[in-house]
């Protein structure tokens, strides 16, 4: 930071720099370990990992309750974890371990090999109505669709189709609670968190399937 | 918190070498932290901060170092790829270790954990002068090696 620009530049500061800094492989084995340190202690409220996928990369974060962020790499992944420093709590660690069953199904939906899945989910980040609408959504059937009308009225609120679609715009589980499955009542796609090229390749994804 | 994490790693590093010393300064460091986090003010100096801690952990383990009488240069022996091409990684690792603790903690704090002169000096205790003079004594210290090293190399 404020290192003279002539430190930097002498031989020995290179050397320095270079010898001390760890590989990635480095600091994945030491954060698997913290992991479990942390975990054993219960000081780590909100571990995260990402994922590849051919929505781009997907950010994974759960809490001891279960998954509770899917993100997508459009959302910026300083800003998810921000909110949920903010919203959850400051302890989050990068900890891929909490999230391997996760990030296994997504790769096995991702696939074509899996239709739904089984997770624990934390919907702590919606209430109300939105998290009413957001326990709905898992019950559309992998390849079938609804449309924002009729899940305001499988909710049982057939008036609210603007808020049904305010719910799914915010859903903080997209593609394992699947608001792309919500369409527009002409069947037009509507908005998606993702965009809607991750929403059409979805779609595609479970009818070609 | 997790952005901060290899400059951590480093600072432990250069305070302690690279064994399994400095990636257990480096845990205790991280698991601290997640304890205390939630006190910790919105607007304080996060990468200071853990710096402080990865010292006092660091200081910690070098107190059960030496009661347990381990010796310190247990280096893994590489070639140099680049900078001086006689001296080893090797070298400048003694070298360091070899530094009077005001100079090598000033030299990673600053240098490593790039932390200005005014949080190294909070962090070791004295003058922000005394620390910038620290770090450079201790460059210079290092510099004075490489060059003996690599006097040592042209004679070979």
């Amino acid at each position: 930071m404020n290192a003279t620009t002539d430190d930097r530049q002498t031989p020995v500061m290179n050397d320095l720099v270079r010898l001390a800094d760890p590989s990635e492989a480095e600091l994945e084995a030491l954060h698997r370990r913290l992991e479990g340190l942390a975990n054993a202690e219960g000081v780590l409220d909100i571990a995260y990992t990402t994922i590849d996928s051919p929505v781009g990369s997907l950010l994974l974060a759960a809490t001891a309750t279960g998954l509770v962020r899917v993100a997508f790499e459009r959302e910026g992944t300083e800003q998810v974890l921000e909110t949920l420093a903010a919203r959850v709590s400051p302890r989050i660690l990068k900890s891929p371990g909490r999230l391997d069953a996760a990030a296994r199904q997504l790769d096995e939906y991702f696939t074509g090999h899996r239709t739904e899945f089984h997770l624990e989910l934390d919907y702590r980040l919606s209430s109300g109505f939105r998290q009413l609408v957001q326990q709905h959504l898992p019950t559309i059937g992998y390849g079938h669709t609804q449309s924002y009308r009729e899940v305001a009225e499988l909710v049982g609120n057939p008036k609210a189709v603007r808020a049904v679609g305010s719910a799914c715009a915010t859903n903080p589980l997209p593609v394992v609670v699947p608001c792309h499955r919500v369409l527009r009542t002409d069947g037009t796609l509507g908005g998606y968190i993702g965009g809607l090229e991750a929403k059409t390749a979805l779609l595609n994804l479970e009818h070609a399937a | 918190m997790v952005a901060h994490s290899a400059t951590v790693l480093r600072v432990c590093r250069a305070v302690l070498g690279p064994h399994t010393d400095a990636d257990d300064a480096w845990s205790e460091t991280f698991l601290a932290a997640l304890r205390a986090w939630p006190q910790l003010a919105d607007d304080a100096n996060v990468e200071a901060w853990l710096v402080t801690i990865a010292h006092r952990k660091a200081l910690d383990i070098i107190r059960s170092r030496q009661r347990r009488a381990i010796p310190v240069d247990e280096v893994p022996e590489r070639v140099s790829t680049i900078g001086v091409p006689e001296a080893t990684d090797h070298d400048l690792w003694n070298a360091l270790a070899r530094l009077p603790d005001k100079q090598r903690q000033a030299v990673a704090y600053h240098h490593l954990g790039g932390l200005p002169y005014a949080a190294v000096a909070e962090i070791l205790g004295g003058s922000t002068d005394a620390a910038r003079r620290a770090a450079s004594d201790g460059i210079q210290a290092l510099r004075t090696t490489y060059a003996n090293t690599e006097l040592r190399g042209s004679l070979r």
